[in-house]
């Protein structure tokens, strides 16, 4: 089912990464961590590597990839977009900004433009609650946005 | 060690951060390497003031000075007129809302002033990197006192009688869960720091594990002495890169200080402490869900008994305790069970830090003593709510709690009288509504959030949630009736009574206690289909006002599906079959002429 073939550079990194925890099985969220900040995301490929090196079931890593949140087998776009969609954040219109996203981007959360560029998603609470609603565009954090806001927020990454 | 005259004090939590604050440091160090006085004023990053609304903040030190909404570019005028020349810079003095008077003192600011911080004792007033900082706090006192004059024994009977209660939601004694803990028989134990702070709007264990990390490796450290465990472990969120960082650098001093490690004290002692990383599932807040996470499965709940005290992480007795409930266990030991069962309500000892969060003036983390009143918290510390608008309701204890109207104001808060009232005090979040929120939609946004977060272990959870919002769905579309209603509210008590863990026990309160408070506002989605607030999409009608309406066309243009006919010059009208709501000739029109009715 994995058609993307990733280098044997990669491979080998991975395998590192698994050994680096004694290749044991309880490590499987830690290796898991590591690899998806290594590749960007953890296409079903990358699974069976890990799955084989863990000594556990293809079925195993899938149950626990698809079960948390912070793990995904979509590749992310060059500039990950997250909307914070805390309690706090969705009082102060948070829902607006995000439909605005989805508006101008044209994808639904979870996706990636086809250009690459940009990637949507949801995040609950960055915990700066004061500066809501919060998005986060990479590792910089953008505060009390606004739904007229976003086209400024795209464009300041559009040449980038 | 230097003696510095002035200290300077940036807030270094996410929220300033996210406001320039590193800069600042940065502009506040270079101008006083400039201006020579590196041995006499000291700038350090410290953790969260908690008062996030007007950061970034500095605090200076010893007059006590507080500037809010701190640019870098300010650093130089802070450093000429205050550092200096010893005048305070006005302009930048949060400013009392009321008298419209500059506050210069944070002592006399109305956020501080109910205050009583215990668990965040050392948060914006330390730096969190520097052990001796923490230590110059009474840091690790409190862990010499036990292992030196004082048997497990005896410090678990300190903390019985404390009354400290768990701070994560379930306010189970602390003391308690130690003893039954060290009564298990085992080869090893494991005592487990709950780090996963996963309710939406609660940001309190991380502004801990910012601000000061020592005092949990120490609390942690105590209670290994206590239950008779060599090992720790901190499950915390991989989404707070700083507060991981802290901790990493505050295990690495305490291990070089020997306050972690081998024969700690010159005891016969030892302790270390573990990492493992959550991965984003708000179920792992739950104890058996949490323990299976990190031996690295899905994060699924099991049936208690057996509880982990007896048999958790990898088979051995494990003793849980969240964030905050840690970072109050040193300041108890240090001045005593009694002191600390003199502050609160009567079953509930000590106080709580409450994330402030919505609809409200002050936006921040704020600790208050058990059974100060939600109307102290909102209108005192948190200033009122935003805009001048009316207050409507306050959330508390995140998706699993309910909320709480103006009748409940006058209530004195702690866990009892939280859960009497058909919520509960959960880790803290409090989120406030004003006029403008629609009850309805409040509570699918809960339910949003379980139905996503629902491990689907178990059916009553997993299905019945989902049903829950999908009838919500249909009355926030105008399509319920008010058979929907009744099944709401029986679905909500089966899934109650019948799911398995505390997630699905609780993931209804928001549905229930909106229909105990706002019984109108569903009434209204239902019966007259109108959404009172105006924020459920499907029920708004936007109107041309024929007064106002100049025909400029420019609702028309912009229209995207053509509901707008009308000649130009002449009055335009909404063609309600067609709208599909967007909101787009509200936005466009200038003369006021578009509204929603």
């Amino acid at each position: 089912m994995a058609n993307i073939k990733i280098s044997e550079q990669k491979v080998q990194q991975i395998e590192a990464i698994c050994k680096d925890f004694n290749n044991e099985k309880g490590e499987l969220i830690n290796v898991l961590h590591k690899t998806q900040s290594l590749v960007g995301y953890l296409p079903a490929e990358i699974q069976e590597i890990i799955a084989k090196n863990l000594n556990c079931s293809v079925a195993h890593v899938y149950g626990v990839v698809t079960f948390y949140s912070y793990f995904t087998m979509i590749p992310k776009g060059e500039f990950p977009i997250s909307i914070c969609m805390g309690t706090a954040c969705y009082v102060r219109g948070a829902e607006k900004v995000l439909d605005e996203f989805k508006r101008i981007l044209n994808v639904p959360v979870g996706q990636t433009t086809p250009d690459g560029k940009f990637s949507l998603s949801c995040l609950r609470c960055v915990g700066a609650c004061g500066l809501a609603p919060v998005v986060m565009v990479g590792d910089k954090v953008y505060g009390r946005v606004s739904p007229d806001g976003v086209k400024d927020i795209i464009k300041e990454y559009k040449q980038a | 060690m230097t003696q510095y005259k002035m200290h300077l004090l940036v807030c270094g939590g996410t929220s300033c951060g996210a406001s320039e604050s590193e800069q600042l440091f940065q502009n506040l160090k270079n101008e006083i390497i400039e201006k020579g006085l590196e041995n006499e004023v000291q700038v350090i990053t410290t953790g969260c003031f908690g008062f996030c609304e007007k950061g970034p903040i500095i605090k200076v030190l010893p007059d006590n000075t507080f500037y809010t909404q701190v640019k870098p570019g300010d650093a130089t005028e802070i450093i000429a007129e205050h550092v200096i020349k010893g005048r305070r810079v006005n302009r930048l003095l949060y400013i009392n809302p009321e008298t419209k008077e500059a506050v210069s003192d944070s002592k006399h600011m109305g956020f501080y002033r109910k205050q009583l911080r215990i668990a965040l004792r050392n948060c914006g007033f330390i730096d969190p990197e520097n052990i001796e900082e923490y230590i110059a706090r009474d840091g690790y006192a409190a862990i010499a006192k036990c292992l030196t004059e004082m048997t497990p024994a005896q410090v678990i009977e300190e903390m019985k009688k404390s009354g400290l209660r768990g701070r994560g939601g379930g306010g189970f004694p602390t003391g308690l869960k130690w003893e039954i803990t060290s009564k298990s028989q085992a080869d090893q134990k494991y005592v487990v720091c709950n780090a996963d702070e996963g309710d939406p709007g609660a940001f309190m264990d991380r502004s801990i594990l910012e601000g000061d990390p020592h005092s949990v490796i120490e609390a942690m450290a105590i209670c290994g002495y206590c239950i008779g465990a060599t090992k720790g472990v901190v499950y915390i969120r991989a989404e707070y890169p700083l507060a991981v960082e802290r901790l990493k650098i505050a295990m690495k001093q305490a291990s070089e200080y020997g306050l972690l490690g081998t024969h700690i004290f010159g005891t016969e002692f030892s302790f270390e402490i573990d990492i493992r990383y959550g991965a984003g599932a708000f179920v792992c807040g739950e104890e058996t869900a949490l323990i299976h996470s990190m031996e690295g499965f899905r994060g699924e709940p099991t049936i208690k008994p057996p509880f982990p005290s007896v048999s958790g992480y990898l088979g051995k007795p494990t003793n849980v305790n969240n964030v905050e409930t840690f970072a109050n266990v040193p300041v108890i030991i240090n001045k005593g069970a009694d002191w600390f069962a003199s502050i609160g309500s009567e079953k509930s000892k000590g106080t709580k830090v409450f994330a402030l969060a919505g609809k409200i003036n002050n936006v921040g983390l704020i600790e208050v003593p058990m059974g100060t009143t939600l109307r102290d918290i909102i209108f005192e510390i948190g200033g009122g709510i935003k805009d001048g608008k009316k207050f409507k309701a306050v959330q508390t204890g995140g998706p699993s709690g309910g909320c709480l109207t103006e009748k409940h104001l006058d209530i004195a808060i702690d866990f009892d009288s939280l859960t009497a009232a058909g919520s509960m005090m959960g880790s803290g979040g409090m989120i406030v509504m004003d006029e403008d929120d629609c009850m309805v939609s409040i509570a699918k946004f809960y339910l949003d959030f379980t139905v996503e977060e629902s491990c689907g272990k178990c059916a009553p959870c997993r299905i019945g949630n989902k049903r829950l919002n999908e009838m919500l769905e249909k009355i926030c579309a105008g399509k319920g009736t008010m058979e929907d209603l009744d099944l709401l509210r029986n679905l909500s008590y089966v899934i109650k009574d019948t799911s398995l863990c505390g997630l699905g026990q609780t993931s209804p309160n928001p549905v229930l206690s909106t229909m105990e408070n706002f019984y109108h506002e569903y009434l209204a989605h239902i019966v007259d289909k109108k959404c009172p607030s105006g924020q459920c999409k499907a029920l708004l009608q936007y109107v041309i006002d024929e007064e106002n309406c100049v025909g400029c066309t420019a609702c028309a243009r912009n229209c995207p599906v053509n509901a707008i006919a009308g000649e130009r010059k002449g009055m335009h009208i909404i063609d309600q079959s067609t709208c599909i709501k967007c909101g787009a000739c509200l936005e466009k029109c200038k003369f006021n002429a578009v509204f929603i009715k």
